[in-house]
């Protein structure tokens, strides 16, 4: 496919990979941060053609995977009104709550729609005047552009039975947070690329500064991928630190003006917690005070459902980047896509659920394969 | 499955277990929700040596004859898409579940489920589509039901049809029969039929239209047959794609499957479509295609049949069966790497970003 194909050559990524071979001397450990990136290395088996030492560890940038239970409590309250068509992603319709997900809602009566655009929602509360609509806004920035325009425009055109229960979270406080960690192993980022398509790279400078870790804003193809990494290894072989852009045909330094400025707009920094991770200040958005009106948290009173986040769980030491999915004894055994026990393992972004669907149910499996490639011959 | 699921000690996991009160779209996946519901509730309430099989027909005896036997439902919506409609999908459905038998088709019966409101237009145009499908598919339609319930009670139309098909042929073909050293070979592109539905259905509109690919493969299956009867396994990859239909051979067979990533044919608008989508080509529906395990000595016979067929012009080996990894399918990525296929859960939903 044009586009996709030349950034998938195998050619070029044998040329990559024995250049981060000629590079490493050191073992070093780098995280990338999106969920997106997590699902394409394992999808492509990037991970596997890396030198033994250099360690990818999975960040927290699966949107599904850091919204706490509380929040998905409060999103199936709301789903449950009889007035309510609540609208998602397709993603968080299979995400548990205390004692439910959103497909078992709608199998009970409730009104769950998948929409593939927060702007379908306003068709929607368009065609069903009687009823609210309401669309559960989860999310980093990538998608934040787009929430907002949503109720802009609800704004606009004058539309009453549009709401949004707000659950965006940030990128850059979350990564001051996983550096602040005592337990901390990552050495450099591949940083999140649709995030700074949007937001640009510039608030990441002062961190890499600030903890001395290399940053690289890297793509979601393999060999943007495979690019990142060796960016990343050639500022640590190097003992430099800085922001570097891998995906420069699509991120620029300051973002997307007009996108920032309408986010801005509408939305407005806040505290916010993250499963796995707690609670991290100005780590989220929420609607701005003049807003209120599109404000599902505040239209339901759902900000009075607390929901204590169960005991520790290793989803969230698997989200700070310090355990691997088959670290826990559960993986692939009582924990599967089929019956997560925790939300890694529901999003297909979610890092246990990319590493059960594409086959690491143990470390070995590759090798095992590469063995019996061997034998196999031409077929 | 509260009971089966002890926490392991030190992991608590924030989460509940789901245990199915009621039943979700996924059970009707093909994925693993709907094996839990046929395992748990279906086998054993109906068990015997046909079901147990799970093929998508069962092939019995009767009066000295070997008849293969098989129903399926539709319920797709839009009722009109582009490539075809629900009448031509029940028809070529069923012939082709009768034909994955290696049988010829011959009977069809038809249950209509009508919606009080429907158009009688559009009732009349399944009904013209089914007229010609089954004609160009060479059965006949001898017998059938209509029911009208309430509107809201069921969307539009239902159709449920069921076939007979006689096996002429000495062979035995099933999902459990794949061998280590046996080739795969799929018959084309894959993905066009859920990719026309959902484009149609979500108001999609891609560069390049994408047509379901709904046609009868007995012909298809025929000329393979008359190229060699060493063909083990066939299946007509439907719901859950050509990834559950080789997850189930190396299930039933107990085999490991290998494939490679750039032998499966694609087509440019259908991978564009599940690149913005979040879905997996290999998850996605397919109604006018098949893959079969066949004997290496004859695959390549087999594959020149199929190339001579219209239906399997863009036929291909995609992989192997191997003795390692029993029960499980892994592919070789493009760039080199490799990943399990496994079997979808439930529903492929599309991805936040």
């Amino acid at each position: 496919m044009k586009y996709v194909d030349e950034y998938r050559s195998a050619e070029l990524a044998g040329t990559l990979r024995a250049e981060v071979r000629r590079l490493q001397t050191h073992p070093w450990v780098v995280m990338e941060v999106c969920g997106g990136q997590t699902h394409s290395i394992v999808r492509h088996g990037v991970d596997q053609l890396l030198p033994e030492g250099l360690e990818l560890v999975h960040g927290p940038g699966c949107p599904v995977c850091v919204t706490p239970l509380e929040l998905i409590d409060q999103a199936h309250f709301i789903a449950r009104q009889p007035e309510v068509i609540f609208c998602s992603f397709g993603d968080m319709l299979r995400v548990p709550g205390s004692d439910a997900d959103l497909s078992g809602l709608r199998s009970q009566g409730a009104e769950v729609r998948v929409v593939y655009s927060p702007l379908d929602c306003l068709k929607l509360a368009r065609s069903n005047p009687g009823r609210q609509v309401v669309f559960f806004a989860v999310g980093f920035e990538t998608t934040a552009p787009a929430n907002a325009m949503a109720v802009w425009r609800a704004r606009q055109d004058g539309i009453q039975n549009f709401s949004m229960l707000v659950s965006h979270v940030l990128v850059p406080p979350a990564l001051e947070a996983i550096m602040q960690s005592p337990e901390n192993r990552v050495q450099a980022f591949l940083g999140p690329g649709h995030v700074c398509a949007v937001m640009g790279y510039r608030e990441y400078e002062p961190l890499s500064e600030r903890y001395r870790v290399p940053i690289v804003i890297t793509g979601f193809e393999p060999l943007d991928l495979l690019e990142g990494i060796l960016m990343a290894v050639k500022q640590l072989e190097e003992g430099r630190a800085a922001v570097e852009n891998q995906y420069a045909r699509v991120v620029s330094r300051d973002g997307n003006a007009p996108a920032k400025e309408l986010v801005s707009r509408v939305f407005q920094v806040c505290d916010r917690k993250w499963r796995g991770i707690g609670m991290i200040p100005r780590s989220g958005y929420r609607l701005r005070q003049e807003f209120a009106a599109y404000d599902a948290e505040r239209l339901f009173a759902a900000g009075e459902i607390r929901t204590a986040e169960p005991a520790v769980c290793i989803s969230g030491e698997i989200l700070r980047g310090v355990k691997k999915p088959h670290d826990c004894p559960a993986f692939g055994v009582q924990c599967s896509p089929q019956h997560p026990l925790g939300a890694t393992m529901v999003s297909a972004e979610g890092a246990c659920a990319a590493y059960y669907r594409y086959g690491r149910r143990a470390e070995r499996a590759p090798q095992r394969h590469e063995a019996h490639q061997v034998h196999k011959g031409n077929s | 499955m509260n009971s089966k699921m002890p926490n392991p000690s030190g992991n608590v996991c924030p989460l509940p277990i789901m245990e199915h009160t009621h039943v979700v779209l996924g059970h009707g996946s093909g994925g693993k929700l709907m094996a839990e519901l046929i395992h748990e509730l279906f086998l054993p309430a109906f068990r015997n040596e046909y079901l147990e099989r799970l093929d998508d027909q069962a092939v019995v005896a009767a009066g000295g004859a070997r008849l293969a036997f098989t129903t399926d439902s539709y319920v797709v919506t839009p009722i009109f898409f582009p490539g075809g409609d629900i009448g031509r999908l029940a028809v070529n459905g069923t012939v082709n579940d009768l034909a994955m038998s290696g049988a010829r088709p011959l009977y069809l019966a038809a249950a209509f489920i009508l919606e009080e409101g429907l158009a009688m237009d559009d009732l009349r145009r399944v009904v013209e589509s089914m007229r010609a499908a089954a004609r160009e598919a060479e059965v006949l339609l001898v017998t059938g039901d209509t029911k009208v319930v309430n509107r809201g009670d069921a969307d539009q139309v239902f159709i449920t049809t069921t076939g007979i098909g006689v096996m002429e042929k000495p062979v035995e073909i099933s999902a459990g029969r794949a061998r280590p050293g046996d080739r795969v070979l799929l018959s084309g592109h894959v993905g066009d039929h859920g990719m026309a539905i959902l484009s149609k259905r979500e108001n999609l509109e891609f560069e390049g239209a994408i047509e379901s690919d709904t046609a009868p493969l007995h012909g298809l299956v025929a000329a393979m047959l008359e190229a060699s009867y060493d063909i083990h396994c066939l299946r007509d990859p439907t719901r859950g794609g050509l990834a559950i239909t080789l997850t189930e051979f190396a299930a039933a067979s107990k085999v490991g499957i290998e494939l490679i990533e750039s032998q499966i044919p694609v087509r440019e608008a259908v991978r564009g479509a599940c690149e913005i989508l979040g879905l997996d080509p290999l998850y996605v529906a397919n109604e006018g295609k098949l893959a079969a395990v066949v004997a290496p000595q004859a695959a390549q016979r087999v594959l020149d049949a199929m190339r001579a067929h219209p239906l399997g012009r863009d036929a291909c080996i995609i992989g192997e069966v191997v003795a390692e990894h029993p029960r499980m399918v892994i592919m070789k990525t493009g760039i080199g790497g490799s990943r399990i296929v496994d079997t979808l859960f439930g529903e492929q939903l599309p991805r936040i970003c």
